[in-house]
């Protein structure tokens, strides 16, 4: 505890202390638990207040919204974690022109609709990698020529069904925006049954897809498919958008897939509990962005699950402890404090040494000339820890300050001595870090050798 | 697996990296030409040259994580597909992205997923395996840590830990010292040392041609094609550096006095 009385209190310590597992793996369930308050209130809450009645539409379409939320949230951390958040938008929305040829060979039978819709969107991944693969093309023109081009061919395909004396084409525009009014229960059981299908693949595969997620090149060196995998991977977020198409639509598909997967990234480390977390806030999303759009019958549903799940994206980004906004500026002003306190701490130690005696005051306008804001945040915390006072407008240490002020100025030199003598002394090797004390870093057999080098020196300088 | 070891016909020392009339092109221009390349097991090999001159390539294209256009590779005398889990690699350190979210202990314990093979999961003996390859790289106390939290020696450390968990035979590491403190660069030459004691063939593409000849035995120098190849002392030669690198050769001469290459 050599720094004792320049530590910060800890009530601030705990912005800079380094997270580790543990503590992240408390606050995931901490904010798994306060979700589901917050869900659990959230019901009477829009009955009472926002007056939501809870018939049997309203209660499909909630779950189908919370469960299209877990599958879409899930599946797309790895959009998100593989930079490919923009290919679910292409993805989303090269499945429209497969909604109208199906619709045109088929009829209007929904599951035939969805299929349709997810092999053009696979053939819009495919053609991606194809052009991305063999072509000097990059990735951003591969997708947005894709979208382009596919959607396109969705409207004008869209367009010339709608112009055919056929009522049964009534309605199949709401794939652009969506329509979730028009969710039945059997969609919902599909979204389950699908949703469940391609959790157990991801659970199967799951260390291969996370290491093709993190270092392709070494997976391929270890012999894994990677070119199998990441297709694979593709056709579940190809899965997840097609699920979503009725309720959200192919242009807003991409919020609800990478939405609650950059929400949860903010709180975690760990790609399982990412993965875990998204799912929650996808559920939340999906449930009550659905319940609040039952207040009015001209509320849309899924642009509201898409707001909702933004709102659960802002406060991530602001609040979640490490990554977010707050913390940060938090962080920055402890650290701020911190390093004002030593520097002026140093300061007054060395001025009043210069001038013979440690306990010398110094002018606080010359402390002000020469530091400017430094100063008067450090002489503020050096006053509130009872290491300097002032008197007829100077600052002086106090016999505490003075301890801490060597202590301080010892440790700085001994690293000094370690990034000389390090060879010479024979020491360990260990990465030099100034703010930490020497004794903490190295073992007492190499601190002592540079305790002594550094009398010698003195005795020598002093003689 | 029964792995019978090329026999290098002159002095009977077994042959770890055998590749042939290897060539790799990119847009029709090529990065490596005609590569005939021999090296024998046990020895600490730098792979040396300019930018551009096709270091990386020749490691990517020996673990056929690139196309080739032409040419073999063989590892102790078999194609690499037979043979993968006697080879280590270790990519460089900016092809990933350290933002990922996982720790220290979960991506060294990634270079036992091929061992693993499909689908099971790593368990206990994985964590431990895993905890003694960051002890030998210095990193124990970083096992828990978050990725993003490690400095660019750390992240090159712990790729290290993830290559020596392989428990391989010959390891392939692509500019391990590139833009690393001296702890790092300490910790690494160490650890190539320590494989080289253990009978381990290491290949490094490295960069500092001060520190190559006190660092290695062995030396490929590269440019597009093989300018030479062979022991150190007799390869590093200010005229091969020459056919190398081209005319800045003064600054050369100066390099290998300071690493004291006349000693031999």
């Amino acid at each position: 505890m050599f720094f004792a009385p320049l530590r910060v209190p800890s009530r601030i310590k705990t912005f800079t202390t380094t997270m580790t597992n543990h503590t992240s793996d408390r606050r995931i369930w901490l904010l798994i638990t306060a979700t589901a308050i917050i869900a659990a209130l959230f019901i009477p809450f829009s009955q009472l207040v926002l007056h939501v009645e809870y018939d049997y539409t309203l209660r499909t379409v909630a779950l189908g919204g919370a469960l299209l939320g877990i599958v879409s949230g899930v599946l797309g951390c790895f959009a998100v974690l593989r930079r490919q958040s923009l290919l679910g938008d292409a993805l989303s929305h090269a499945a429209l022109p497969g909604v109208a040829i199906a619709f045109l060979l088929a009829g209007r039978d929904l599951g035939l609709l969805l299929i349709g819709a997810g092999v053009t969107s696979w053939l819009g991944v495919f053609f991606i990698r194809l052009v991305t693969g063999t072509t000097r093309i990059k990735q951003d023109a591969a997708m947005g020529i894709v979208l382009a081009a596919w959607f396109a061919a969705g409207i004008a395909l869209l367009v010339y069904i709608q112009a055919r004396p056929d009522a049964s084409q009534a309605g199949l525009d709401t794939f652009i925006f969506g329509q979730a009014a028009a969710i039945i229960e059997r969609d919902v059981r599909l979204i389950a049954a699908v949703g469940a299908v391609s959790f157990i693949v991801l659970a199967l595969f799951w260390k291969e897809f996370k290491l093709i997620t993190f270092d392709p090149e070494f997976a391929g060196a270890n012999g894994f498919r990677v070119n199998l995998l990441s297709m694979t991977l593709s056709t579940l977020i190809v899965v997840a958008i097609v699920l979503g198409l009725q309720l959200a639509g192919v242009i807003l598909m991409v919020g609800m897939l990478i939405a609650s997967g950059i929400a949860a990234r903010q709180w975690t480390n760990q790609l399982g509990q990412m993965v875990i977390l998204s799912a929650v806030f996808g559920a939340f999303a999906g449930g009550a962005g659905a319940i609040v759009s039952a207040v009015d019958a001209d509320i849309p549903t899924g642009p509201l699950i898409v707001v909702v799940a933004f709102l659960l994206v802002a406060l991530s980004l602001g609040f979640a402890p490490g990554r977010g906004l707050v913390w940060t500026l938090l962080r920055q002003r402890s650290d701020r404090r911190r390093f004002a306190a030593q520097t002026i701490l140093q300061d007054l130690y060395h001025y009043a040494l210069d001038h013979g005696r440690a306990d010398l005051p110094a002018p606080e306008p010359f402390l002000l000339g020469v530091r400017g804001a430094t100063a008067r945040e450090g002489l503020r915390q050096l006053h509130a820890r009872g290491h300097a006072q002032r008197s007829n407008g100077a600052w002086m240490l106090t016999p505490a300050g003075i301890e801490a002020a060597a202590r301080d100025d010892r440790n700085h030199q001994l690293w000094s001595l370690y990034r000389q003598y390090a060879d010479d002394l024979d020491l360990p090797t260990i990465a030099e870090d100034r703010q930490q004390d020497i004794a903490d870093a190295l073992p007492p057999a190499a601190v002592a050798k540079l305790e002594y080098k550094l009398d010698t020196i003195r005795n020598a300088a002093t003689q | 697996m029964s792995v019978h070891s090329g026999r290098d016909p002159q002095n009977g020392s077994a042959t770890a990296l055998e590749i042939d009339d290897l060539t790799v092109a990119y847009n029709s221009k090529p990065a490596i030409w005609d590569i005939d390349l021999r090296v024998p097991e046990g020895v600490l090999m730098a792979v040396i040259g300019p930018n551009g001159a096709g270091k990386s390539t020749l490691i990517k294209a020996a673990l056929k994580l690139i196309p080739r256009a032409a040419g073999t590779v063989r590892f102790y005398g078999q194609p690499y597909e037979h043979v993968r889990g006697l080879v280590g690699y270790v990519p460089q350190r900016g092809s990933v992205d350290w933002d990922f979210p996982t720790t220290v202990l979960d991506v060294v314990s990634m270079g036992l997923y091929g061992r693993l093979g499909w689908i099971r999961r790593p368990g206990q003996s994985e964590r431990e395996s895993a905890m003694h390859a960051l002890e030998q790289v210095g990193m124990q106390d970083f096992a828990d840590r978050q990725i993003s939290q490690l400095s660019g020696g750390q992240q090159q450390r712990t790729f290290l830990a993830r290559a020596l968990v392989q428990d391989a035979r010959i390891y392939l590491m692509d500019e391990p010292f590139a833009a690393v403190d001296a702890v790092t660069e300490r910790a690494i030459i160490t650890i190539l040392r320590q494989l080289r004691a253990r009978g381990k063939t290491v290949v490094v593409v490295h960069h500092d041609l001060q520190t190559a000849p006190e660092y290695f035995d062995w030396v490929t120098l590269l440019n597009v094609e093989i300018v030479a190849t062979g022991p150190i002392a007799t390869t590093f030669t200010p005229d091969n550096l020459r056919q190398t690198y081209g005319g800045r050769v003064a600054y050369l001469h100066e390099g290998q006095r300071i690493a004291g290459l006349e000693e031999e």
